[in-house]
């Protein structure tokens, strides 16, 4: 029948072009205008191997880093969750509290009321790169502690990795976690 | 301060381009010849030779045929792509064949503007299938469904329905395609990926291995947002940082999804002839929205009250499912705008929402009035304006008019029945869900009785957002949300263009002193009242079981 005949056909071919070429179009540009956030931003050490993406968070478990928020995933970038607690879910409330707990054994130096929110809540995508700055400067105390690098010191390098809000008025004000810590190592050796 | 800013600034950037966006669809659809003929022939021309199309009126049974008929084919090749992904060209992450029962929900979910979404894109799809399933659905499903209502609305205007294919082809011709290719291209400079590479390896500064999924994340990611689509090419969809990796590209989205909904009306008062009745719903429907976006933003700034109680410092409001580059405001505005056009899309988790918060997004699904997706909203939109008018020419006795054409008994009919489907669709397998498979629900109390009924919705009203904490890959799920994402979308597109159909047939009768007008602030009462009338009397009990239940007994 030609109403079948011309869906087939016509849908073929929008398959063809909103399918493929738009896409493969996109990706060409993409690749030869700006091959750097095409190949998702990723940060390469001097021996040009993959240490991670500017724009995806990392696990630091030793506490001489600056520590991300929680995820559930783990920051593992193959996929992307979160636990996905309601606001009364017991389960929430438990790792909460465990989390808070592990801050004060950590941190006894700083009192739980300069503690951000952020820093102990998961992220939506398990993937967050960023820390509130106040989350940051609250483990400052900690890592000047068990690194022995002055405290001025670490503030500086925070303030240097800190991004205002975007064209100063949409979104939040920043600190990505990955850049931070890089450059504190560089300051532990 | 920042708050105000920053969503004052969104809202006037959509304000300044609703109207002549508007009008530029009206000119798009006009089958006399225009400028954009010499413009888009150069497309539209091979694209309908080779469909085998041509330019003859269709009745509104041969529209709605095909309707029906195209879309199935659609369904049935990219469900074919799904099942077969695994022997197909580009798929260098080896990716493996959907089981039936999903690939059956993913195609009629995109197919039908819904994009619900069972799988995880990260590990769900070949690139292969993302770019000719994902992508090509992405724009043939808000095609269809701007198409469906264009015809709605010239039928009103008692003018030929028109030809489904030309304007199929002209909706992703003129409008969606240029647009998506330009900000793919913009997306893809703030960040986002597009790359038909793999899974990248990285070693990290602890020394552990990362796997990075990443792909052609861009050239979805534009038209995702401007068709009112909603899934994500990712997981966690916009709060990906590869999806979303600022606010500055959070902004673009939220103007992307808002852009087509708010032209819509201006397009209808243009081709009925007078602007002032698409003004009328622009405005009742902006108060409804700006009421809702500040329910959510102060439930969400008031955060958890649990977790307040704890002694940590919350003026952040609530985070948990949030990202901190977006903060609380640009989440909870997110939230309202993707479930206000029924997008979908979600920078923020839904089920980590403070429970007004989540009512909010719920409420939006189930009036399915403050704007909408494109052309389905409208559709809607323009039935309950039909009602308003036959209840009002009820309270005064008179016959009544819409657009100068007499509402009967037949179109009352057809709108009855439209109207009682969707609680239907959305009450009745939400009980059978929490009766029988009470094991999918993730969270306790009376959480989880809002997160089923969340998904079922979402899935009525095309939406396609989730309470993802559902265990929702089962073949319960998978079957019992395609039926009602399928029946969600085509059953009220054929019951509303029979009525477009009816009245287009009919004598004008001339406008009188006692006409009841359509183009004024009463009518802007009249509407509001019974959008809010018939979804609180449809949608209150099982509301107040859910989110309103969590809220009262959210105590530290």
């Amino acid at each position: 029948m030609n109403l079948i005949g011309s869906s087939i056909r016509l849908s073929l071919v929008f398959m063809l072009v909103c399918g493929l070429l738009y896409n493969l179009v996109v990706t060409g540009i993409a690749q030869a205008v700006m091959p750097k956030q095409a190949d998702g931003s990723l940060l390469l050490d001097e021996k040009q191997n993959v240490i991670g993406s500017a724009l995806i968070g990392q696990t630091f478990t030793d506490l001489r880093y600056f520590q991300s928020r929680v995820s559930s995933i783990g920051y593992h970038a193959a996929g992307s969750g979160s636990g996905n607690y309601a606001p009364s879910n017991p389960d929430m409330l438990a790792r909460t509290q465990a989390s808070i707990e592990a801050w004060q054994k950590d941190n006894p130096d700083v009192p739980l009321s300069r503690l951000p929110l952020d820093l102990i809540t998961n992220s939506g995508s398990g993937l967050d790169p960023h820390i509130s700055p106040g989350a940051a400067e609250a483990q400052i105390p900690r890592i000047s502690k068990l690194t022995g690098i002055p405290a001025e010191q670490l503030m500086a390098i925070v303030a240097e990795h800190t991004s205002g809000r975007e064209l100063g008025f949409l979104g939040e004000p920043v600190v990505n976690v990955l850049e931070l810590n890089l450059d504190l190592t560089k300051l532990m050796q | 301060m920042f708050a105000t800013l920053s969503i004052g600034v969104t809202l006037l950037l959509v304000l300044l381009l609703a109207r002549p966006t508007g009008l530029y669809i009206a000119k798009a659809f006009q089958y006399e010849t225009t400028r954009l003929d010499r413009w888009f022939g150069w497309i539209e021309t091979p694209v309908l030779r080779l469909g085998g199309i041509r330019r003859d009126d269709q009745t509104w049974k041969q529209y709605a045929l095909a309707v029906i008929v195209s879309s199935l084919v659609m369904i049935l090749l990219v469900y074919l792509v799904f099942r077969t992904q695994a022997y197909l060209p580009l798929n260098p992450s080896h990716i493996a064949n959907m089981e039936p029962t999903l690939a059956f929900n993913t195609a009629i979910s995109f197919m039908t503007n819904t994009n619900l979404q069972h799988y995880s894109g990260e590990s769900g799809l070949s690139y292969l299938s993302q770019m000719i399933a994902i992508v090509f659905l992405m724009f043939t499903g808000p095609a269809v469904g701007l198409s469906a209502a264009i015809a709605l609305i010239r039928g009103l205007a008692g003018k030929p329905i028109g030809n489904f294919f030309i304007d199929l082809t002209r909706s992703i011709t003129r409008i969606f395609l240029p647009v998506s290719f330009v900000m793919a291209i913009v997306f893809v400079a703030l960040g986002v990926p597009q790359t038909l590479e793999p899974t990248v390896i990285a070693h990290t500064l602890s020394g552990e291995v990362q796997e990075i999924a990443r792909g052609p994340v861009g050239s979805l990611l534009s038209i995702k947002q401007f068709g009112n689509n909603g899934g994500g090419f990712f997981g966690v969809n916009s709060a990906h940082p590869f999806e979303n990796p600022g606010a500055v590209s959070n902004l673009l989205q939220i103007v992307l999804m808002m852009l087509l909904g708010t032209a819509i009306p201006f397009t209808y008062g243009k081709m009925v002839g007078n602007p002032k009745q698409g003004r009328v719903l622009f405005l009742s429907m902006t108060m409804l929205f700006i009421v809702l976006l500040g329910v959510s933003l102060s439930a969400e700034n008031a955060g958890n009250p649990v977790l307040n109680a704890m002694g940590i410092q919350h003026e952040q409001g609530s985070m948990e499912g949030k990202e901190v580059r977006f903060g609380m405001v640009q989440s909870s505005f997110f939230s309202v705008v993707t479930t206000a056009f029924e997008t979908g899309a979600v920078n923020t988790m839904h089920d980590t929402l403070t429970p007004l918060g989540g009512l909010v997004t719920i409420s939006n699904m189930m009036l399915n009035t403050v704007f909408g997706s494109v052309g389905a909203g409208m559709m809607n939109v323009l039935m309950y304006v039909m009602i308003g008018v036959f209840l009002s020419g009820l309270m005064v006795g008179r016959t009544p008019e819409f657009l100068g054409k007499k509402i009967e008994g037949r179109e009352m009919k057809l709108i009855a029945v439209t109207l009682l489907i969707q609680p239907m669709l959305i009450l009745a397998p939400t009980a059978i869900a929490l009766f029988a498979y009470p094991e999918t629900i993730s969270n306790p109390g009376f959480h989880g009785l809002t997160q089923a009924l969340y998904e079922f919705t979402s899935s009525a009203a095309n939406n396609g957002s989730g309470f993802e904490g559902l265990g929702d890959n089962t073949p319960f799920w998978n079957i019992a949300t395609g039926i009602v994402m399928y029946l969600g979308r085509y059953f009220s597109v054929v019951t509303l263009l029979a009525v477009a159909g009816s009245l287009a047939a009919k004598k004008p009768v001339s406008e009188t002193s006692g006409t009841f007008r359509t183009d004024n602030g009463l009518f802007a009462g009249v509407f509001l009242g019974t959008v809010l009338i018939v979804g609180a009397l449809t949608f209150f009990p099982a509301l107040v079981l859910g989110p309103v239940a969590e809220y009262l007994t959210l105590k530290p």
